[in-house]
């Protein structure tokens, strides 16, 4: 069973695609940090939080068919690199999609879908999953 | 204070079973069930969709619709549904967290089995009016249960509608409400059971008709109105056939129940089912058209309410979120084996 | 700092090998290597041991004490040190050994790979995998780690870099040397065709575009170069180690997903160390756990121009007597990918060649001999450049 902090703690970006923004260089991170790599000590208290666009478009995408136990359900299923209407690369499944429609530059949206759950008894673990616009 | 809808969002899975394909497999003629009925198809929720994803896109539409509208101004959030994903845990706190509602507020899940949509509503309407809260939201979300092969089965579906009550710039007046409850065991779902159980034709008579006959009665009394006053009718829908029925023993048309009747299309939504019907009669509204409501939970129980309309509705970005018509639009028919599978039917190692 | 010489290899058969344990693979390799030295084993100063999951396949942790003791080396109370760098712990392992040589803390160290896969069920397995990359924000979402390399593959034939036909035929090439290491997990060439019709394990990428799962180890022992002679007269001269990093999730790097600027980093670091380029290098092993990782290191390694290594791959121009030898041990592909050691047995695999003791797989007149070892998605890419005397 994973641990229900460490989820808890990442619902801003699980569910609200929720990062962070350096003030000093204009940079956005998705997952949110705490800390630029680019201005690093200049961007020190200059952190702020930033929620990226929920639409996008394919950067590139694989059908997955060896899937791992929580996705046994739907496979074969597909996973995107998406970049955001902010210029942002996440990475999620692509849910309620014709497998063979897919294609790079296809715009997608991003919606909260059920992610895992720590078996029958567990926690279920909520969070963004893209579908096509 | 005037207390109404100041944004609504619906949503429906995108698979689809048809009764036949169900009859198929139990040996049974199918497509006459769902004639009887009046079920064409019904909407199956993909394996990774439950209340709270239903639940969410619906209220992300709902504010989609009024991007003037602060989330943190919701004071409070009711999702009424009879298939929480949990006994115990909130739903409406992680659907309330996805819209950033969170934390000034208050919130609880809410079960009257098909009504606690319309209940979730009516408590709204009692916080918004009491000026304990700007904005409450109601939600109805259903990804209801039907024992294999029962007759639930050809009708149970999922999907859901979300309200924002208010009294600032509502596009729907809700003029009143009222109920009519008593104690009537017509179906019922023990805790920890995979099925609820009902009883047969026992549901219609004293339950669902009863029920609903009474409470709109009760409205049309209290307003002094006749069913032709009305532009649309909006009832429960546990299949086809009922709300028809009960339309038109209360003197309601064809056309007025038009919009407000989706299960044939989409199976019943549970308590996703009237605040749908009510979404889809949205989608259609002008100003000044009165709506007539009125819902049903078994145990038993029946909200009315009366609506109109109001000019706000031309200003209003309804298209800032897919309208009823577009969500049900390419859907993905399944067979028994995926429906089974989507649904948890099968039994898997642990 | 002093140079460094290999004076002793050693590897295990890599494959499903059900009846050795963890800790016997890590003893027959070390043993191996040490013999192959011509030492007797009281001369070690310290050992290394890259591994990346024993704490999750084997559910052993410390697995430092346990090789230390295991060999013996527990008795004199050596340093041991376990190494983890996701894919890239037996490249960072030997880098590792080389500083403590190099910078004359230590005379003789051992260094070795090994990872035991098969005890755990296949889907455990791909979890670990998983969690090489960003477990929270890959694996977590649902991405896979072949996904990965799968989206990197789609990408690189999208822009026109490589054709499907020619990232597959890594696979080819590297089984075509497979089938002459006697140590190889796949002991088998195969066709092209074999690598597009094999099942699809994330689209575009088949079962034969993926390293297997393997056990397996791998030993090296490295002292001063002045004191190689003392011992053999078969040694390597380790001309350079580099490492590089990058980060740890795929979509932190934008748009550029087609090249791994780890390996580049690592690679310009390597040549400019020792003075060379790209061209005098007659013999490579990279890391090829998948085809299409394989024909990103051609090009980030500067031997193909970006674009070029998919076609001169499918021409044949990487095979034994081609421009280039690439994986004449077979690679991760066909010799096997037991992960902590694949690192280690790269270099030992082109120790062999500078050294001249590569048998059938034999290279003639290398001079230099570079590996490339990476771990998880790019994150981190060792270069070793082997140099014959």
């Amino acid at each position: 069973m994973s641990s229900v902090a460490r989820e808890w703690r990442e619902i801003p970006g699980r569910y609200n695609l929720v990062g962070t923004k350096c003030t000093n260089c204009g940079r956005i991170f998705f997952p949110a940090r705490t800390f630029c790599p680019d201005c690093r000590r200049a961007s020190i208290g200059k952190i702020e939080p930033y929620a990226l666009a929920r639409t996008g478009t394919v950067y590139s995408f694989s059908v997955i068919h060896e899937a791992p136990d929580c996705n046994n359900m739907q496979k074969p299923y597909a996973v995107a690199m998406v970049e955001t209407d902010d210029g942002v690369m996440i990475e999620g499944q692509l849910v309620d999609v014709d497998l063979e429609k897919i294609e790079i530059g296809m715009p997608v949206r991003a919606v909260l879908r059920k992610l895992d759950a720590d078996g029958k008894a567990g926690v279920i673990h909520y969070g963004y999953k893209f579908v096509p616009q | 204070m005037e207390v109404g809808i100041v944004s609504y969002g619906a949503y429906v899975p995108r698979y689809r079973i048809k009764p036949e394909e169900i009859g198929r497999i139990w040996g049974v003629d199918g497509k006459s069930m769902g004639k009887g009925l009046m079920i064409n198809q019904k909407s199956v929720p993909s394996p990774d969709e439950d209340v709270v994803t239903i639940a969410t896109e619906a209220a992300r539409y709902m504010m989609d619709r009024v991007p003037e509208v602060d989330p943190k101004d919701i004071g409070a959030i009711y999702i009424g549904s009879e298939s929480h994903p949990y006994a115990v845990k909130p739903t409406s706190t992680i659907v309330a967290e996805a819209i950033g509602a969170t934390p000034a507020m208050t919130a609880a899940d809410m079960e009257f089995a098909c009504k606690a949509g319309t209940a979730g509503i009516q408590a709204c309407m009692g916080l918004v009016g009491a000026g304990m809260v700007r904005y409450g939201v109601a939600i109805g979300s259903d990804t209801s249960q039907g024992a294999p092969g029962d007759a639930l089965e050809y009708s149970a579906s999922a999907g859901g509608a979300a309200y924002l009550i208010g009294s600032e710039n509502i596009i729907a007046r809700i003029n009143k409400t009222l109920s009519f409850t008593t104690d009537t065991p017509d179906f019922w779902r023990r805790e920890g059971q995979p099925y609820p159980l009902h009883g047969g034709r026992f549901t219609g008579e004293p339950a669902y008709f009863r029920h609903i006959t009474s409470a709109a009665k009760m409205m049309l009394d209290a307003m002094g109105t006749k069913p032709e006053d009305y532009k649309h009718a909006v009832f429960h829908q546990p299949n086809g056939k009922f709300p028809t029925r009960v339309a038109a023993m209360l003197g309601f048309t064809p056309e007025q129940i038009q919009y407000g009747l989706l299960t044939p299309e989409i199976g019943n939504t549970y308590s996703g089912a009237v605040p749908l019907g009510l979404a889809n009669v949205l989608d259609h509204a002008e100003p000044g058209d009165r709506i007539f409501v009125t819902s049903y939970g078994s145990g038993a129980g029946s909200d009315a309410f009366d609506i109109t309309v109001t000019d706000a509705i031309k200003d209003y970005k309804r298209d800032n979120a897919p309208v009823l018509e577009r969500i049900l639009e390419n859907p993905v028919y399944v067979d028994y084996g995926t429906y089974a599978k989507f649904k948890g039917k099968i039994v898997m190692p642990e | 700092m002093r140079d460094v010489a290999i004076i002793g290899t050693g590897v295990t058969k890599f494959g499903e090998l059900w009846d050795k344990s963890f800790r016997a693979l890590g003893i027959e390799a070390g043993m191996k290597a040490i013999a192959d030295a011509g030492l007797a084993g009281d001369e070690i100063d310290a050992m290394y041991i890259g591994n990346m999951s024993a704490g999750r396949f084997i559910n052993q942790q410390h697995i430092d004490a346990l090789i230390a003791d295991y060999t013996g080396m527990a008795s004199r109370h050596i340093p041991a040190i376990r190494v983890e760098c996701g894919g890239a712990s037996g490249g960072v392992a030997f880098r590792q050994a080389y500083m403590d040589v190099a910078s004359g803390v230590s005379d003789y160290v051992v260094v070795g790979g090994a990872e035991k896969m098969t005890d755990m069920d296949d889907a455990a397995i791909n979890s670990v995998l998983d969690a090489t990359a960003d477990a929270e924000w890959e694996a977590g979402m649902g991405v896979t780690f072949p996904s990965l390399y799968a989206m990197i593959a789609r990408r690189m034939i999208h822009d026109g870099e490589a054709t499907r036909e020619e990232i597959a035929s890594f696979a080819v090439n590297s089984h075509f040397h497979g089938a002459l290491n006697p140590n190889a997990q796949f002991r088998k060439e195969i066709k092209l065709d074999t690598v597009l019709r094999s099942g699809p394990v994330a689209d575009p990428l088949g079962v034969f575009d993926c390293a297997p799962i393997s056990d397996g180890a791998a030993a090296l022992v490295l002292c001063p170069l002045e004191k190689a002679k003392e011992h053999t007269d078969c040694y390597a001269k380790i001309a350079a180690v580099t490492q590089a990093s990058d980060t740890l999730a795929l979509f932190s790097r934008g748009r550029d997903i087609t090249s791994f600027r780890a390996t580049r980093e690592a690679a310009n670091r390597a040549y400019q160390q020792v003075g060379i380029t790209a061209n005098d290098i007659q013999v490579a092993e990279v890391h090829d756990n998948y085809t299409v990782a394989g024909i990103m290191a051609l090009q980030d390694l500067g031997f193909f121009p970006k674009g070029e290594a998919g076609k001169a791959v499918l021409d044949g121009q990487c095979r034994i007597g081609g421009k280039i030898a690439i994986n004449t041990s077979g690679g991760l592909k066909a010799r096997g990918h037991p992960i902590g050691a694949t690192g280690v047995a790269q270099v030992a695999e082109i120790a062999d060649q500078v050294r001249g003791r590569a048998d059938k797989r034999q290279v003639e007149n290398v001079k230099y001999a570079l590996a490339q070892n990476t771990g998880g998605i790019g994150s981190a890419a060792t270069v070793t450049i082997l140099e014959a005397i």
